[in-house]
């Protein structure tokens, strides 16, 4: 008999990781569902790879249970891995192949025939722009150009859970930016995304839905317009003082906004309208080296949530 | 296990772009030892030695040689490129990463190594045809007796090389033991001229096996031991590729 259909593609519970001693994912429960882009957002060291790891069956599941498309990792971690492309943090392209034969041979790793392997490889190598490179060495090119083949690697079994760890990590910002618009176009098509990463703008930019990761575990759940509403204000305005100014404050910006953040290089004020503070600040007649109002993100959210930046 | 042959494809992609620079090394540099000491050293020395069945030194050296070759194939296809795979260039990561498993990794690069090790075969037969070496066409049995001493060798020596880091112990394993093993396993000479103790030796180790059979076959005169020669082989080969496994699932899937 069929079970029934799984209501999420993947589903985590009390999903815990550890090496030896060290506990790198401790009891995490979550659920991805289909045509969603979800993320974990954290530091390094967070536990978001080892979930990514053990998600694409490359990694066994210490306790808990997760399942993939309904399926269990231990034991049918081949059907599992036949429906997911992956993206992993470093590249691990086949330097001794060409650009087409990457796909061509990755493609052969799912027995996908030959015709079939050729007009994919085609049209993936047109959505990653890199039609013109198709007879490249992989040595040749940039680390872009690697980063965008990897994806198109990655969809070349037409997965129906793309797993990203880290997918801008370590590029420049206009071949981020390009990756984006490729991830996004894939969003777009109802493409299924998982990813890590350490960088908010993309957790933004990218995910529906996402979880806050810290030491393992996860401190908050939900789209980056909640999170942000729940553990911040609209508005952030970020003050410089000189440091003589800065030694002496002395708590007298404790009653602007809703909260105010110490930070080594730069004060933070939250608040739901940042140009009404600023003149609060000013009518305080504290001299100030200069004055930046924004909206809040989803960096503010974290440093909330951890007392850390993300990034330090 | 069909998987496996994927990665034999994918090293024959690679292969056909850099062939002839091992084949150098495979093939041609034993076919040079075999001209320069076998004809040279060998025709110095006349008929003044006495090899056992009264064969020239160069019938005698020739099978040797394409037992020793077998063994450096292996060994060397079987460290830097396996680590590379593994460590530098994480192939192995990115095709575990599909419904390819451990065991197709393993058995792939294996069965790639056996299409190597047969070409060599062949090819050295082919040579040794020509100068009238091989006595019987047993000589064609050598094929899978040199594809089994290879194996025997590259299992293990892959398993050891998924457990590594580095290549730092590499070189040690080629120096320390494979060349030892190229001068005292009775290629050059037989092991009967040896001491009593270092024969005893060589009989523990796994060239001298390769070597007895090999021999035997090219030169119709099969030793009775072969069983044992056989046995031995056969169970370094299944006991290695057993280790693969592990290493390699301790590597890739932690």
């Amino acid at each position: 008999m069929m079970a029934a259909s799984p209501p999420s593609l993947i589903a985590a519970r009390e999903l815990t990781k550890r090496f030896g001693d060290f506990v790198a994912v401790n009891g995490i429960t979550f659920d991805v569902h289909p045509g969603e882009a979800f993320g974990f957002l954290g530091p390094n060291g967070a536990g978001k790879t080892s979930t990514m790891r053990m998600i694409a069956c490359a990694s066994p599941v210490t306790s808990g249970e997760l399942r993939v498309f309904g399926l269990e990792p231990r034991t049918q971690g081949r059907q599992i891995k036949a429906r997911l492309g992956v993206v992993p943090q470093q590249d691990n392209l086949d330097n001794e192949l060409t650009v087409r034969e990457n796909l061509l041979m990755y493609a052969r790793y799912f027995s996908i025939a030959r015709t079939v392997a050729e007009e994919r490889a085609t049209a993936l190598l047109e959505f990653v722009e890199l039609v013109d490179r198709w007879n490249a060495q992989v040595e040749t090119l940039s680390g872009g150009m690697k980063r965008r083949l990897t994806i198109a690697r990655a969809l070349v079994n037409e997965p129906d859970l793309i797993l990203l760890d880290e997918p801008t990590t370590g590029l420049d910002p206009q071949a981020r930016h390009i990756v984006w618009e490729r991830l996004y176009q894939l969003k777009r098509r109802g493409a299924t995304l998982l990813l890590t990463t350490h960088y908010m703008d993309e957790a933004e930019r990218l995910c529906d839905r996402l979880v806050v990761m810290d030491k393992a575990q996860i401190v908050a759940e939900g789209s980056p317009r909640e999170l942000i509403a729940r553990y911040s204000t609209r508005e952030v305005l970020e003050l410089r003082f000189p440091d003589d100014v800065r030694a002496n404050l002395d708590g007298r910006l404790a009653t602007l906004g809703d909260r105010v953040d110490l930070l080594p290089d730069r004060v933070q004020v939250y608040t739901a309208d940042g140009e009404l503070t600023l003149q609060q600040v000013h009518a305080l007649g504290i001299p100030l080296e200069s004055a930046l109002v924004r909206r809040a993100t989803l960096e503010d959210v974290f440093l909330r949530l951890t007392g850390r930046a993300l990034i330090e | 296990m069909m998987r496996a042959a994927y990665l034999v494809h994918r090293n024959a992609l690679v292969y056909r772009r850099v062939w002839r620079g091992s084949a150098f090394s495979s093939f041609i540099q034993p076919i040079l030892f075999l001209f320069a000491i076998g004809m040279g050293v060998g025709g110095m020395m006349g008929s003044a030695h006495s090899l056992p069945g009264g064969v020239s030194y160069a019938q005698f050296l020739a099978p040797g040689l394409l037992a020793a070759a077998a063994m450096q194939q292996a060994g060397f296809e079987s460290s830097y490129p396996v680590l590379g795979k593994m460590t530098w260039f994480r192939n192995y990561e990115a095709i575990t990463a599909t419904p390819m498993g451990v065991h197709d990794l393993v058995i792939g690069e294996l069965s790639w190594l056996a299409l190597r090790l047969s070409s060599i075969a062949t090819a050295f037969m082919i040579v040794m045809t020509v100068f009238d070496i091989p006595r019987s066409p047993l000589v064609l049995l050598t094929l899978p007796v040199v594809v089994l001493t290879g194996i025997a060798f590259a299992a293990p020596i892959m398993a050891y090389a998924a457990t590594r880091k580095n290549s730092a112990t590499f070189n040690v394993m080629f120096r320390f033991v494979l060349t030892p093993l190229f001068m005292f396993s009775g290629v050059f000479f037989p092991v009967s001229a040896l001491p009593t103790a270092l024969q005893r030796v060589a009989w523990g180790t796994p060239l001298f096996h390769g070597v007895e059979l090999i021999r035997g076959l090219t030169l119709a005169a099969v030793p009775p031991t072969w069983p044992y020669h056989l046995g031995y082989l056969v169970c370094l080969a299944a006991v290695g590729i057993a280790l693969a496994f592990r290493t390699f699932e301790r590597r890739l899937n932690a």
